[in-house]
């Protein structure tokens, strides 16, 4: 080997030293920016076989979460519950940015496989129907608590979080907590937050807070008065006994026009 | 001639000779696979055909560039001594590191042209589908309020296009740029194209592993001694092209902070200059 080629190796070790701290910081940055946050580890390796584990390690984590995404909607056809939910899995692991991933497993746990369990014709107790429907709508909340640590900036999986609660586990509270935090998001439609106050008030001990909420979106105008609103804040007024004069109906109220 | 117009004859040579080998031909392929995947996907809500069409694509972007890439560099240096072009070049004023620098510039040009008609190709294929959507939604939303319209054309236009995407792309093209530069600093040392081929391939995949071996090497864990220097070696020579990797996440929606994404263009063109410079440094000494 001549002399350039040896210093050529020399230098490359050189200049691996040198930019060993600008690969670091950005390495921190693209973490600090939810870049790369997928775990390639044995248990994904384990799920995805050799070559789908070698393609995620070289770049190629969208296409083939694609690729399994497909593979899930083929499973969905033959409803086969337990492979999807295991697919899901896969694919929200090597895409945990999508919140479209995280959002249609959930939908597809909590709604469609729960709604299967539950009309599972080959299962003829009901407790265990109920049970294994119970199962599918926890499956489909951790997928969106999940998603939601990974996506901590997003509206959309707060508020379908707040859904599953409310309709699945009927858990007001939780449901008008999770719709809170929704609306507290910057780029949150205004729905997230007439939610939020829907919930509080159905939440035992928070009906004060909840008409506070109410009457704080009623104030900011035409945009949140929507009949529900109008009607459930009338409906409140009357259980909290709220005085004639600071109902939102009474002639004395300044926003009145 | 002067040295830059010198660089530029060669690089358009160089440019000339690629598209004659018919290198373009790959896009029929990526056509296939873009419209292909668009018309299969339509059993799917729009926002997951909109999500598999930009997963496929920008995939196919990036398998497409780095296979020109290492494929195109790796075999000029032979096929120049073996057509004795190389020869009637050099034996003109001109540096030897001129030469390399004109056909690293004509695979460059190679790359871009590739990868700007992969972009506007799936571009196209977004827009038609963004276009058929709306006019979808628009039927299907006959009556409602104006605001619900739309609301409804809003979240069809977030799902398609997005601004980040463009970032996205550049990213891809610096990535196969670097691979190239790769490429020509290994034939430099090489005696054959196969050699050069096969180890390219090898550096790719050692590449994407670099940032696990680097955070291996500097976590400091008590493990084997052999073991820790093997990573040490992994992360000080090769470069991490994991870095490079932005698009999975773009894709997902994740919009890059100007500071990484100039960092990452940064880190780009600092290998590229880098690995040249040593592909000219070796060179200069070869036998030919």
């Amino acid at each position: 080997m001549n002399w350039r080629k040896t210093s050529a190796l020399a230098l490359v070790f050189l200049f691996g030293a040198a930019i060993l701290p600008v690969q670091i910081r950005l390495d921190t940055e693209a973490r600090a920016a939810h870049f790369r946050k997928t775990a390639l580890d044995l248990n994904l390796r384990e799920r995805i076989g050799q070559a789908g584990f070698l393609a995620a390690l070289s770049g190629f984590r969208s296409p083939l979460a694609a690729i399994l995404w497909i593979q899930a909607h083929t499973a969905w056809e033959n409803t086969e519950w337990g492979r999807m939910a295991g697919i899901f899995d896969t694919v929200t692991t090597l895409q945990p940015r999508s919140i479209l991933y995280w959002d249609m497993s959930a939908w597809h746990m909590a709604w469609n496989a729960a709604v299967a369990a539950m009309q599972n014709e080959k299962q003829p107790s009901e407790a265990l129907r109920i049970r294994a429907q119970r199962e599918y709508f926890r499956i489909g909340r951790d997928f969106l608590e999940r998603g939601i640590l990974n996506n901590p900036d997003s509206y959309q999986l707060r508020v379908q979080l707040g859904i599953v609660l409310r309709d699945k586990f009927e858990d007001h509270c939780a449901a008008a907590e999770a719709f809170l935090k929704a609306a507290a998001i910057p780029d949150a439609p205004s729905y997230c937050a007439r939610f939020a106050g829907y919930e509080l008030a159905k939440c035992p001990g928070r009906e004060r807070e909840a008409y506070a909420h109410l009457r704080r979106l009623y104030l900011q105008g035409d945009s949140q008065r929507l009949p529900s609103l109008i009607n459930l804040l009338r409906d409140m007024e009357k259980r909290l006994d709220i005085p004639q004069a600071e109902r939102i109906d009474s002639p004395t109220q300044p926003d009145k026009n | 001639m002067k040295l830059p117009g010198v660089t530029l004859a060669i690089a358009r040579n160089t440019f000339t000779e690629l598209v004659r080998q018919k290198v373009f031909y790959f896009l029929l392929i990526f056509a296939l696979l873009v419209i292909g995947n668009s018309a299969f996907m339509a059993k799917f809500s729009f926002q997951e055909q909109f999500q598999m069409l930009k997963d496929i694509s920008l995939g196919a972007m990036s398998v497409f560039g780095s296979i020109i890439a290492i494929l195109a560099t790796a075999n000029f240096l032979p096929k120049d001594m073996e057509d004795r072009t190389i020869y009637t070049i050099l034996a003109k004023p001109v540096p030897r590191f001129i030469y390399l620098l004109g056909k690293l510039c004509g695979i460059f040009s190679l790359l871009a042209v590739s990868i700007l008609l992969m972009s506007a190709l799936f571009l196209a294929v977004l827009w038609i589908r963004e276009g058929t959507v709306l006019a979808e939604t628009r039927a299907q939303l006959q009556g409602a309020t104006p605001e619900e319209i739309a609301a409804a054309v809003r979240e069809v236009t977030n799902a398609t296009f997005n601004i980040n995407l463009i970032p996205g792309i550049v990213v891809i093209f610096l990535k196969s740029a670097l691979l190239a530069s790769l490429t020509l600093f290994l034939s430099t040392f090489a005696t054959s194209s196969i050699f050069t081929i096969l180890m390219a391939t090898a550096l790719y995949f050692i590449g994407h592993l670099q940032s696990t071996a680097r955070e291996y090497w500097l976590a400091g864990v008590d493990v084997q001694w052999w073991s820790r220097l093997l990573a040490a070696l992994v992360s000080l020579l090769f470069p991490d092209l994991q870095a490079f990797n932005l698009t999975d996440d773009i894709i997902a929606g994740a919009a890059v902070p100007l500071a990484l994404f100039a960092g990452t263009v940064g880190l780009g063109l600092l290998y590229i200059l880098v690995y040249f410079s040593l592909s000219a440094l070796v060179f200069s000494g070869r036998e030919l």
